[in-house]
């Protein structure tokens, strides 16, 4: 027996059965069951606990079909065409029954043409599939509020049946605002649509793939994979769509779900290139007490139209840009691979930002980018940035003829640097938009040692900005 | 900054090379210079002299076309040590860069770039000399190149010359750069000393060259050398 926190004390959340025939209800107080039988053990409740399983239930449950929906404490699965992959509505039943049954838990489950009809059948009826005497289910089944049940009984009125009997109209006037009884009829007879809310609109590109014994040996998921494949690229094909993101389930016995998925950079349905992209993270998959389903998803795809590929081996730039970015991003990890993205900022740190190159498409050129846009200083084209920065920049003693003049000497990394030629300073002032209001400018200076090796340094403040003491001097970039 | 080199003087074809080989290679102030180069897009191997000189990347940035998408791989000691590419320095538009944990998935990641067509070159930069980095990973590379046509430019820092599988070895230097006509105390025009110390069908040599707007140029030696003093040498 289970319990919450009530206003009044415990109430009771659930019972067993054998708590049940010592006269135990939901909803009852703990105190007055006890008075019934002393020998009553209650637990506390865990709602979140029994939330969460009830969600991977939902997860699981995407083996039987691809739209599944939490529905308070039960899970409603649209099974429309479905069925038959399962011999039959019975054997679909009777196959949710045993494998929840295998795991430990009892179902009621319930096939009816409405959401609602389903719920009141699995809840009220002793059947699994719309019985001929539907018309003699309590009014409970109807799912209205406590109040106008009750209302409901004491005017007679106790069996769907009953009520279906009625005018319309008259059950119209008598039952109005919230609680229509007229809607929760029309709900289980389907006149009236319930949809699932949690249902696409447009199911996913999905192949499932379903083992006779559960598989444990590591290499299954990608056998699986190697199989479900031309099954998802057709499915892809007809619809005239390109995956952008692909995820493999592997479906354990113990009703878990293991999923590896992979994202690419254009749409594709090229078989060996997805293939080849997921087969590393499904290897990675832990069958654990092994595997008893698969499906391979597109859970994104895009639109890519049929083309024609051209008798002789001719690879499109694009697209080949593309796959290589997929693969290294897989190998790699987003943050390792990315692409140079411009950003509006003077410092040289931030003039450059980077993105991941997955999901981002190649920058056009800059000079047709701009073209449209504000005038693009083209000076910055002649300041010359080095083509490589520190990440951080390094602090450096200088030796200077004067504090405003150039520098003459400086160390870095404990080596001496004798400075033969300098050019400067290029002032960048900091940006007090962004910055506190304690950062000092930057003059910087393009110096070339003895040796020819040019770097950029550059000198933060000036001597009496008042914001710190003398300036500090630091490298940042290093010239070819 | 504008691509192609040219010799503007200095250059002398090393001693060992046999001289008929260095009769092809010029040595004429300013004179348009092509650089010795393979037939056909391979993996060339560039040793920079010193860890903190960049110079290389403007040796090799000069002689990469950018009309298609350029791969850049650095491994984490290279980022650490001598920077990160930083894009408003580089000639090049379009470019994805790889920052890989060690040489092993450096190496990866340009495997996989050099078997694509659609980049212009890669460009893997390597620091110190790891262990997976031997012949048979050169090798690999250069093999690679060869077949996609896509040049690889394997760049290593503070690294040492062992067994390769690179059809050019270079060792690149800066060098004083060349005078600044606006402005004397500048730096101007970048220099480099180029030391070409081992290739296929190509006699080995060592230039001090600059690059002009389209073409590579030998330049005069800031230390005291007759120009090809090297070409009396050798005859």
């Amino acid at each position: 027996m289970l319990t919450v926190e009530g206003t009044h004390g415990p109430i009771i959340h659930a019972v067993t059965r054998a708590a049940g025939e010592r006269g135990a209800r939901a909803d009852a107080r703990l105190t007055d069951a006890r008075a019934l039988d002393p020998a009553l053990v209650a637990e506390p409740a865990d709602p979140d606990g029994d939330a969460a399983l009830v969600q991977r239930f939902a997860h699981w449950a995407g083996r039987w079909s691809p739209l599944v929906e939490v529905d308070g404490d039960g899970l409603r699965l649209d099974v429309a065409g479905v069925a038959h992959l399962f011999g039959g509505e019975d054997g679909l039943v009777r196959d949710i029954e045993r494998r929840f049954a295998r795991i430990g838990f009892t179902v009621r489950v319930a096939i009816a043409p409405t959401a609602a009809a389903a719920w009141a059948l699995a809840r009220f009826s002793p059947t699994a599939v719309m019985p001929d005497n539907f018309a003699l289910l309590p009014v409970h089944a109807l799912r209205l509020d406590p109040d106008t049940v009750r209302t409901l009984e004491r005017l007679g009125l106790k069996t769907i049946g009953a009520l279906l009997d009625l005018p319309r109209l008259a059950l119209a006037r008598r039952f109005r605002g919230g609680e229509d009884v007229v809607d929760a009829l029309d709900r289980v007879v389907g006149r009236k649509p319930e949809p699932l809310t949690a249902a696409p609109t447009d199911p996913p590109p999905r192949a499932l793939l379903k083992l006779e014994e559960p598989a444990t040996h590591p290499e299954a998921p990608v056998q699986a994979l190697e199989r479900l494949m031309p099954g998802l690229v057709h499915q892809l094909q007809e619809r005239q769509l390109g995956a952008r993101r692909l995820s493999l389930s592997g479906y354990r016995v113990d009703g878990s779900v293991a999923v590896a998925s992979v994202a690419t950079a254009i749409p594709s349905r090229e078989p060996k290139h997805l293939a080849r992209l997921l087969a590393d993270k499904a290897a990675e998959l832990n069958p654990e007490f092994g595997f008893d389903a698969f499906a391979l998803t597109a859970d994104w795809a895009e639109s890519l139209a049929s083309a024609q590929d051209s008798l002789v081996e001719e690879p499109s730039g694009e697209r080949e840009m593309a796959r290589l970015i997929d693969r290294l991003t897989v190998k790699l990890g987003p943050r390792a691979v990315r692409r140079p993205r411009e950003e509006e900022s003077h410092l040289p740190e931030r003039a450059s930002g980077w993105v991941a190159a997955i999901g981002s498409s190649l920058q056009a050129h800059p000079s047709t980018s701009s073209s449209g846009s504000l005038p693009q200083p083209e000076a910055r084209e002649e300041l010359s940035r080095p083509p490589r920065l520190l990440d951080r920049p390094e602090a450096i003693a200088v030796i200077y003829a004067t504090p405003e003049g150039l520098p003459r000497r400086f160390v870095w990394r404990r080596a001496v640097h004798d400075i033969t030629r300098a050019e400067g300073p290029e002032r960048i002032a900091p940006e007090w938009w962004r910055q506190p209001s304690t950062s000092r400018l930057r003059d910087y200076y393009r110096v070339e040692d003895a040796d020819g090796r040019r770097y950029w340094i550059y000198r933060e403040g000036l001597a009496g900005d008042g914001r710190g003491g003398a300036p500090n001097w630091f490298i940042h970039g290093l010239f070819g | 900054m504008a691509r192609g080199l040219s010799l503007v003087a200095g250059g002398a074809v090393s001693a060992q090379s046999r001289p008929a080989a260095s009769d092809r290679l010029p040595s004429g102030l300013g004179e348009r210079w092509l650089l010795p180069a393979p037939p056909s897009p391979t993996l060339a191997e560039l040793f920079a002299t010193h860890p903190r000189d960049g110079g290389w990347a403007g040796f090799l940035l000069a002689q990469i076309t950018t009309d298609k998408p350029l791969l850049w791989v650095q491994d984490r000691m290279a980022i650490l040590e001598s920077g990160r590419i930083h894009p408003p320095g580089l000639p090049c538009p379009e470019l994805i860069h790889v920052e890989a944990r060690d040489a092993k998935d450096a190496l990866w990641a340009m495997e996989e770039g050099v078997r694509c067509a659609a980049l212009s070159a890669v460009i893997g930069e390597l620091w110190g000399d790891p262990k997976v980095l031997d012949f048979t990973a050169t090798r690999r590379l250069a093999v690679a190149a060869e077949r996609s046509g896509t040049p690889c430019w394997l760049v290593r820092l503070g690294g040492h010359p062992n067994l390769s599988g690179a059809r050019m070895r270079w060792r690149i230097g800066s060098a004083p750069s060349l005078v600044n006509s606006l402005d004397l105390r500048a730096p101007g025009t970048p220099a480099w000393d180029a030391e070409l110390f081992r290739a296929r069908g190509l006699p080995p040599g060592r230039w001090t060259i600059a690059h002009d707007s389209d073409r590579f140029h030998l330049v005069p030696g800031d230390r005291d050398r007759a120009l090809g003093e090297g070409q009396r040498r050798s005859a």
